[in-house]
């Protein structure tokens, strides 16, 4: 009794500790967006200050935020469009007419999460040149959904595989041939998993800086290029990168928060119901 | 008109055969149970005649058509599932109509079908329930109700019952029995249970390791064991079975020695004096009698009121099972003879192959 009780505190002071150390950042970031930039770099650090809207002013001043908006908006949702185009058949075929290879070709999916991604930076940097799609949204949709191509199938297939096999088959001797067997019985019972792996690739693709950095200048740029584009490598901009962040990763914080119970239920790969 | 057959039927997942040659015929409106130990193959042979399982060799024909390479969807069977396989998102109603959909029936005649299929197994309070607020037997019915509302050429059943509690067992057991007379339909049903087995089938197919054992009408199985494995399969309590030496043949059938005592079993086939055989004797058909020709002593007595089952040691040490009518005064711990009627006792050679009996039971013909 005795024990279990200080187990739980322990636990408790330790999940508690560990929420701030993640949140801290986060947290001092939205701090610095309201301080003034010679606040924002005074040492020691200060808690205590004047607030003032300036940074965020600033930012608004020197760029458009609805336009970066948008196109994190259009990619991240068209990249998670594609992403599942792909992904619900090739883990449908995985998971209920596995061959004796499935289980490798997934691995050899995974794998690919494993490449470091500016290995193939200079190859994809040049195909997409010769494309002419540097700096377009379907260049970016194209390449987030690649990204994100492995993970997707990974989930959804785990999530297809808690769908008993037998009501499927039942479907058929019902005469359901493989299009009615998807839209009317898969579909339906994989609604949930469906649903937190798009929740998870949206998140993945508004988040990304790699691809969007080195692929997109202007046009297609989406919000990590945004607040790229207020580090400088001279004067004071702490407070303005911190408001840039903050607008930036405003609309995803609330979007996850919003939908948290989806996510976890995701992100544990299905293993808990 | 629906009617099946399978010709040298085969199945091996990789290197691994488990369906190792299956010949039969279904004749129309004919109710058959598969009946065999588990793994033994029950399943796979069933499900590859729905077409959810490959066929690796061999024909399967319904009405004369091979359709070896038709899809599940185009057969035109229905089946019904151990784990009934209801579609959880779906109202009673809507498990009922998805076959019906799927062929484009339209809506007034969807619903008329399964209004009447409701009808039939009382579903009726029920249409609007999700597959979860129903208990065990509902969701059985609706099951069943999938299958009926088709209308299929051939109902195939796997092991249906056996997730049901003993009571409800029995009463469905009967329901589907009445099903099978009302609907004049063609039935396959695959159960482990021999009691299902020999209560519903017209026929039975006795399956051991992915072969046909024998098949026949319960009592020809009962009455008439093609071996050792259908001798003790089919029965309960199981068949006793005794060594015994054969000491001759004649017109009258065999004369054995077997636990001290001599009798003739009226069997023919080739057998030397002197060949080691194998004796069955149902426990119905021992019954003590103090000038029996075998020796024991009682060791349990279980009295089931209406049945009496005495377990018996031998002089030699083998262990019988006495299935008395009614209720039996002998008391355990007790010497007693066994008499049997030579007419009720079957041989198995060395093989475990049945001597082919000399006279037919009457209701086995
Ligand atoms: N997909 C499969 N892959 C390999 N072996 C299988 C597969 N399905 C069934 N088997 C094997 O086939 C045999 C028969 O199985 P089954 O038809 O389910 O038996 P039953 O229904 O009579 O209990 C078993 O030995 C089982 O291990
Ligand atoms: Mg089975």
């Amino acid at each position: 009794m005795r024990s279990s009780r200080r187990q739980m505190l322990l636990a408790t002071v330790l999940g508690w500790g560990a929420a701030l150390l993640l949140f801290f950042p986060i947290f001092w970031m939205v701090l610095t967006s309201f301080k003034s930039e010679i606040a924002a770099i005074a040492t020691p650090p200060q808690f205590l200050f004047a607030p003032t809207l300036e940074s965020y002013a600033e930012v608004q001043e020197r760029a458009d935020y609805l336009h970066f908006a948008l196109n994190s908006v259009l990619i991240s949702v068209g990249g998670t469009l594609l992403a599942l185009a792909f992904a619900i058949p090739a883990a449908y075929a995985m998971a209920f007419h596995p061959t004796a290879r499935t289980r490798s070709t997934l691995l050899w999916m995974l794998s690919t999460k494993m490449l470091p991604p500016v290995g193939v930076l200079v190859p994809i940097y040049l195909l997409f040149r010769s494309l002419g799609i540097l700096d377009t949204r379907s260049g970016l949709v194209v390449i987030y959904a690649l990204m994100n191509l492995p993970i997707v199938v990974w989930m959804l297939f785990t999530f297809f595989k808690e769908v008993p096999g037998e009501i499927l088959e039942a479907g058929r001797m019902d005469g359901a041939r493989t299009g009615s067997e998807f839209w009317h019985l898969l579909l339906p019972l994989s609604v949930p998993g469906i649903a937190s792996t798009a929740l998870l690739s949206l998140i993945l693709c508004w988040n990304e800086a790699f691809w969007s950095l080195n692929l997109t200048t202007s046009e297609a740029a989406p919000l990590t290029t945004f607040i790229a584009s207020f580090s400088s490598p001279q004067g004071l901009f702490f407070a303005k990168l911190s408001a840039a962040s903050t607008i930036a990763v405003a609309p995803i914080l609330v979007f996850g928060w919003l939908s948290q119970r989806q996510l976890v239920r995701g992100l544990t790969f299905g293993a808990v119901k | 008109m629906a009617t099946l057959q399978l010709r040298n039927l085969r199945k091996s997942y990789l290197a691994h055969e488990v369906i190792k040659g299956v010949d039969l015929e279904v004749a129309d409106r004919e109710f058959v149970v598969f009946v065999g130990p588990s793994g033994c193959g029950k399943s796979t042979l069933l499900r590859m005649i729905a077409g959810l399982e490959e066929i690796t060799s061999g024909d399967l024909l319904i009405d004369g058509q091979r359709v070896n390479e038709v899809g599940p969807a185009d057969r035109g069977l229905a089946m019904v599932f151990q784990s009934y396989a209801l579609y959880p998102h779906m109202t009673v109603r809507d498990n009922m109509g998805f076959a019906l959909r799927m062929a484009g029936v339209p809506k007034p005649e969807r619903a008329r079908k399964v209004a009447e299929a409701a009808r039939i197994l009382q579903l009726e309070p029920y249409l609007d329930r999700r597959p979860k607020e129903l208990s065990g037997g509902q969701r059985q019915r609706v099951a069943i109700g999938r299958a009926i509302v088709r209308n299929p050429r051939i109902f195939l059943f796997d092991e249906p019952l056996s997730n049901l509690d003993a009571a409800l067992r029995g009463q469905m057991r009967i329901e589907l029995a009445r099903l099978h007379e009302d609907l004049q339909a063609t039935m396959i049903y695959v159960t482990h249970d021999q009691v299902e087995a020999m209560t519903l089938a017209d026929k039975i197919v006795v399956l051991q390791a992915g072969r046909v054992e024998q098949v026949g009408s319960p009592l020809e199985l009962y009455h008439h064991p093609a071996n050792l494995f259908v001798a003790g399969f089919i029965g309960s309590p199981r068949m006793n079975l005794l060594e015994a030496r054969v000491l001759g043949a004649d017109g009258a059938g065999v004369m054995l020695e077997a636990a001290g005592a001599r009798l003739t079993v009226p069997a023919g086939g080739a057998s030397r004096p002197g060949a080691a055989v194998t004796l069955g004797i149902r426990p119905e058909a021992l019954r003590p009698d103090p000038a029996g020709a075998f020796a024991g002593e009682v060791r349990l007595v279980e009295r089931l009121g209406g049945l009496t089952l005495l377990h018996v040691t031998l002089v030699g040490g083998e262990a019988v099972v006495v299935q008395i009518e009614g209720s039996d005064p002998t008391p355990a711990h007790a010497p007693v003879r066994l008499g049997v009627e030579g007419a009720a006792c079957h041989v198995f050679d060395a093989e475990g192959q049945a001597l082919p009996a000399l006279g037919r039971h009457p209701l086995a013909a």
